[in-house]
């Protein structure tokens, strides 16, 4: 099963073609990155270095490990993750991705003179929830500070954040690596998770004589989450980012869709000899609008910071931040940073302090539904393999539909089988997600039983199945209108055999010629004749008694 | 009733003050509709016409002037009454408001709706209908709070001709008790400055000597209460931007509690000082001021859920008053305000404001605050800061000036150098290496800490009293161009008003005396402080310190002349 969902993908997107499966497709993909393309390429230049970038190119993937002997890469990771509140983070401005631009905004979100930020109460309790979902110790007194820059985007001239005391430090995240790729379970670290509101978007003219500022996306709230230093490869910040987006998934705090920009990852790499305690020097990498350009993003640019050590020239690895370009795989520099950016932080005096009490705290605990690693545990338990366990805890709403199917009964294992296989080949093709179908974990509960009792057979089940999914209706229902029950009695089995037999002298004649693989044919025969009703096992049965017998 | 109220400065003032009305044992008619007449011929009342002021020979004590009254509560009699109409009083105003404007151009915009608007009001009385509480009173709104209908520049030319999309919450407030905006006041470029001289637009003149600037950055607003180009006005107060023109101009000037009124659409400049206040020729115009725009708002996460209380109700009638309506009040006279680099004259006005409470009551003591000369330098570094901050959305992309340039710096750098005054410019580049990295601890977070040490002084100082009194500038209105070429003087004469602000506590400044110069003499202001949210013991105590007040009429030559 597991092949009919990787195959064709797996050249591209490692282990997130699962996901997509389940998310349905943004038509609006291409005009993000168009824009964001536009946005960056004025700035960007091509880097001088002599390093031979072919080289790395043509290094296929899987020599990446080989590539980096002797050196470490040290990735850390800034993810921010776009809050689904109904409200801007401090107006009462509504935000849907794809409006037309400067349609969702308001004197507050423009910065016009005289307005006043005031907290969304919403924002705080997404951020408890994710700061308790990633193990954090949580400030019980936070504040937001002012970050000051100047960009057309930013409209006050300063981005409200929180600096020295965010809301949630010290915590980390657990996942499972994919079996594919050997597996396994880490554990990395959460620096911290802050409060902030996103910026605008700024649309360039195709000549790039002008630029518009779209200021829809000015003050929607974000969860900046800043990992510790632990991830090792491309991969594992890759399986980081998405365990991050299937934990704002299953909290209901975001829709983490990064086409959207709803999860926005920046990463830090540095490469190091092994052995050596200092970091080397670290590159930003930004541009990452997929887990798999996370992935590969990153090993280039370890290949490449690699090779520039091993060629001698580690002195060409500068702080900088460089940017991923899908066309060409390759990272670019965008720009160098001349010393410190100096953002001028102070707290925020338009608004209060945070203060966190124990009962709500307490409150948003209780509230938490079960998180993914939880969730994978139970599987576990439930004597699942790892794959079917990614598989099914990597989507909420799959695992919801899963487990409301085994709470009705099924067997685990069966229905992990029905959601993994046909389920998803359907949803696949319909480019549907899992709640949006018009099958309920009631009906796969009682068509698993319905085979399992034998009422109707494996194969009626696929059909009937089809029909559950794209027109809804019971199992109960569907086989009584159609008259699907399995035939079981062996006496009718017995005379459809006769018939087929008497229809079929010449192959019986070949069969008992010693073509014993003609048997197939006999079995297909019989079970067109019964309409697809006969059981198969006491079809077999007959039919091999008849074949063999009767001579 | 006659007050019976000893007024032992009624000597005293009469050899030092260079009045032109002669004192003689006066008595105020009891009977309100005569003392309104009163005021209405303020002109005819300091010319000491006789037959406008009744002589009560059985009176046993010396009485002047009438007290000022509400204005607003008169206006509201005369329309109730129909002895007026709106449009009648809107007329008087608008005339004087044109005769006098061109020497003391507070305004930088007149509405065009007055009359209208008037009109309405008249047609709401004829109808019968419920009239709000300040219908068809004329306000004048400094011209950084945001009105939807008139330009709001903030006295900056980076904002000329910029018109909010929306009403300031006080302004909407106003609105809806039935107040018509007559204009948005001259100011010293978003705040900041104390002569009004820093306007981006034009220089406003105090009316009792045009030579003189009206104080600021609330100049506009000042002296327009105090030329009677309106009937009460908005303005705001950071570091003593109420208050100092108040004093300077002989009005009465209110700064609230910090969070008391709304700052939503006020345009900020340091927003934890910030606070809307307002100005009246009266008392009890203020309180009536600050009831109408006080309250919690949901759209000003600072402003606060505090009760509000009828400021008005509590201010008893003069005619009222026991011997000692202040009796058992504790007064502290802050002992460094009254010092050295304090014009004589004000100090000698301020200690015979503290006998006259005294008189009337209250137990004066002198009490020590002693981190009161660091707060000024902590005021500017933390206003500075913030208004780097504050200032920057005015960039010159979505509104406002914006320069032609090739590339994004020059049409940030353009905009701004083009945009600002000077002042301006030189808080933006105080307060942006104050916040710069590496500075931070040594300005900021020092300046903060000399903030709690100030708020804390406030608190002992005001645990052992009940208000506290000092002058509200160091020194009475001073010469247009005095102080333009030297900002540290400037400055220097906030010491007296940013404590207040730093402590984040009320104060209000009532006329209290007059100091040689001009042609009628400078108005004194007394600066009276409480504990936060004591607004109405304030005003209670100022509106029977200003009632008994009865030798001194705070109308300046200008309308006399």
């Amino acid at each position: 099963m597991a092949l009919i969902c990787h195959g064709g993908i797996i050249a591209n997107s490692l282990f997130l073609s699962k996901s997509a499966l389940f998310t349905r497709s943004s038509s609006s993909l291409f005009h993000t990155l168009q824009a964001l393309k536009a946005r960056v390429s004025p700035r960007a230049e091509s880097t001088t270095s002599t390093l031979k970038e072919e080289l790395i190119q043509a290094t296929p993937k899987r020599a990446v490990e080989q590539n980096t002997h002797g050196f470490e890469a040290i990735i850390g990771i800034e993810t921010h993750v776009q809050l689904s509140t109904l409200t801007k983070a401090f107006c009462s401005c509504p935000y849907l991705y794809g409006s037309q631009p400067n349609t969702t905004i308001c004197p507050i979100c423009m910065g016009h003179p005289g307005t006043l930020p005031v907290l969304n109460s919403k924002v705080i309790d997404f951020a408890v929830k994710l700061g308790l979902a990633l193990n954090c110790k949580l400030s019980m007194t936070s504040k937001f500070d002012r970050k000051q820059y100047f960009y057309p985007d930013l409209p006050k001239g300063y981005q409200i954040s929180q600096f020295d005391i965010p809301i949630a430090t010290n915590g980390f995240i657990d996942l499972d690596l994919p079996v594919e790729f050997g597996g396994g379970h880490r554990r990395f670290g959460i620096t911290r998770v802050h409060m902030e509101e996103d910026a605008g978007k700024l649309l360039h003219s195709e000549t790039g004589s002008y630029s518009q500022v779209d200021l829809n996306r000015a003050g929607v709230p974000l969860l900046e989450i800043v990992s510790e230093p632990d991830m090792r490869s491309g991969l594992e910040a890759a399986e980081y980012a998405a365990e991050i987006q299937r934990l704002v998934r299953y909290l209901g705090i975001s829709n983490g869709n990064m086409q959207e920009g709803s999860l926005r990852c920046d990463v830090n790499v540095s490469v190091r000899p092994i052995g050596q305690l200092k970091f080397g020097t670290k590159v930003e990498i930004k541009n990452l609008n997929s887990f798999s350009a996370m992935n590969r993003a990153i090993d280039y640019e370890i290949s490449r910071q690699v090779l520039l050590h091993s060629q001698g020239q580690s002195e060409q690895i500068v702080q900088e931040t460089r940017l991923w370009e899908d066309g060409a795989q390759k990272t670019f520099t965008m720009r160098k940073k001349e010393g410190l950016a100096d953002y001028r932080y102070f707290p925020e005096p338009d608004l209060p302090e945070v203060v966190l009490t124990k009962d709500y705290v307490d409150k948003i605990h209780q509230s938490l539904p079960e998180l993914p690693e939880a969730k994978r545990r139970r599987y576990e338990q439930l004597g699942l393999t790892m794959q079917d366990v990614l598989f099914l805890a990597n989507d909420n709403h799959v695992a919801e539909f899963f487990d409301t199917t085994i709470e009705n009964g099924a067997d685990a294992k069966l229905a992990a089988n029905w959601i993994m296989s046909d389920i998803a080949a359907f949803l696949k093709n319909e480019r549907l997600s899992i709640n949006e179908v018009k099958l309920t974990p009631f009906e796969l509960s009682e068509l698993i039983a319905s085979i399992k009792n034998g009422t109707i057979s494996g194969k009626i089940g696929k059909e009937i199945l089809i029909e559950l999914l794209s027109k809804g209706g019971t199992v109960k229902s569907l086989i009584e209108e159609k008259d699907l029950v399995q035939i079981v009695d062996p006496t009718v089995i017995e005379a459809l055999v006769d018939k087929v037999l008497a229809a079929n002298p010449k192959q019986l004649q070949q069969y008992r010629g010693g073509k014993t693989k003609l048997q197939g044919f006999f079995a297909g025969q019989v079970m067109k004749e019964s309409k697809g009703k006969a059981n198969p096992l006491v079809l077999n049965k007959i039919l091999i008694e008849k074949l063999k017998g009767d001579s | 009733m006659p007050p019976a109220i000893q007024n032992p400065r009624f000597l005293l003032s009469q050899c030092r003050l260079p009045f032109h009305f002669t004192p003689a044992p006066l008595q105020l008619p009891p009977n309100p509709s005569l003392r309104r007449q009163l005021h209405r011929s303020a002109a005819s009342a300091l010319s000491s016409d006789p037959q406008t002021i009744s002589r009560d020979p059985k009176s046993p004590y010396p009485s002047l002037p009438s007290p000022p009254s509400s204005q607003i509560l008169s206006i509201r009699e005369s329309l109730l009454s129909r002895q007026r109409t709106a449009a009648d009083i809107a007329d008087e105003y608008l005339d004087r408001l044109r005769r006098t404007e061109p020497q003391i151009r507070s305004f930088l915009h007149v509405s065009e709706t007055v009359m209208r608007e008037a009109e309405e009001v008249d047609r709401l009385v004829e109808s019968g209908a419920a009239l709000g509480p300040l219908a068809g009173v004329l306000i004048g709104v400094k011209d950084n709070i945001c009105t939807a209908d008139m330009p709001s520049t903030g006295g900056s030319k980076i904002l000329e001709g910029y018109r909010p999309a929306f009403d300031a919450t006080a302004v909407r407030m106003l609105k809806e008790a039935g107040a018509i905006v007559i204009g948005k006041t001259n100011m010293d470029e978003f705040g900041m400055g104390s002569t009004t001289e820093g306007s981006g637009f034009q220089v406003t003149a105090n009316p009792w000597d045009i030579s003189r600037v009206p104080g600021g950055s609330s100049g506009g607003s000042a002296a327009a209460v105090s030329a009677k180009q309106c009937v009460v006005s908005l303005g705001s107060d950071t570091g003593g931007s109420v208050r100092q023109p108040a004093s300077f101009c002989g009005v009465v000037g209110l700064k609230p509690t910090y969070g008391r009124v709304s700052r939503y659409g006020l345009m900020a400049y340091a927003s934890s000082l910030d606070v809307i206040g307002c100005f009246g020729s009266s008392v009890i115009d203020t309180a009536i001021i600050l009831n109408a725009v006080s309250g919690h708002d949901r759209f000003d996460a600072t402003s606060s859920t505090h009760e509000v209380p009828e400021y008005a109700s509590c201010l008893i009638s003069i005619d009222d008053l026991d011997s000692k309506p202040l009796k058992g009040l504790r007064v502290g006279m802050i002992r460094e305000t009254i010092g050295d680099g304090v014009d004589m004259g004000v100090v000698s006005s301020i200690k015979d404001s503290a006998l006259h409470l005294e008189e009337l009551g209250a137990i004066v003591t002198e009490v020590s605050l002693p981190s009161f000369s660091l707060g000024l330098p902590a005021y500017y570094i933390l206003a500075s800061s913030e208004a780097s901050s504050n200032l920057s959305r005015y960039d010159g992309v979505r509104y406002g000036n914006q320069a032609t340039a090739d590339e994004l710096n020059y049409l940030y750098g353009d905009s701004r150098a083009e945009g600002f005054g000077p002042e301006v410019k030189m808080r933006i580049l105080m307060g942006t290496y104050a916040l710069s990295a590496g500075y931070y601890d040594a300005y900021y977070k020092r300046a903060q800490q000399v903030r709690t040490l100030v708020r804390k002084s406030f608190k002992d100082a005001l645990d052992k009293n009940d208000i506290l009194i000092s002058p509200a500038a160091p020194s009475p209105a001073y010469k247009i161009g005095e102080k333009v070429n030297d900002p540290l003087a400037m400055y220097a004469g906030d010491i007296m008003t940013v404590n207040v602000n730093l402590a984040g506590v009320p104060a209000l400044v009532a006329p209290c005396g007059f100091v040689e110069g001009g042609i009628a003499g400078l108005p004194v202001g007394l600066q009276m402080i409480a504990s936060a949210f004591n607004e109405d013991k304030l005003l209670r105590v100022g509106h029977i310190f200003e009632q008994t007040l009865q030798n001194f009429k705070f109308v300046p030559p200008l309308l006399t002349e």
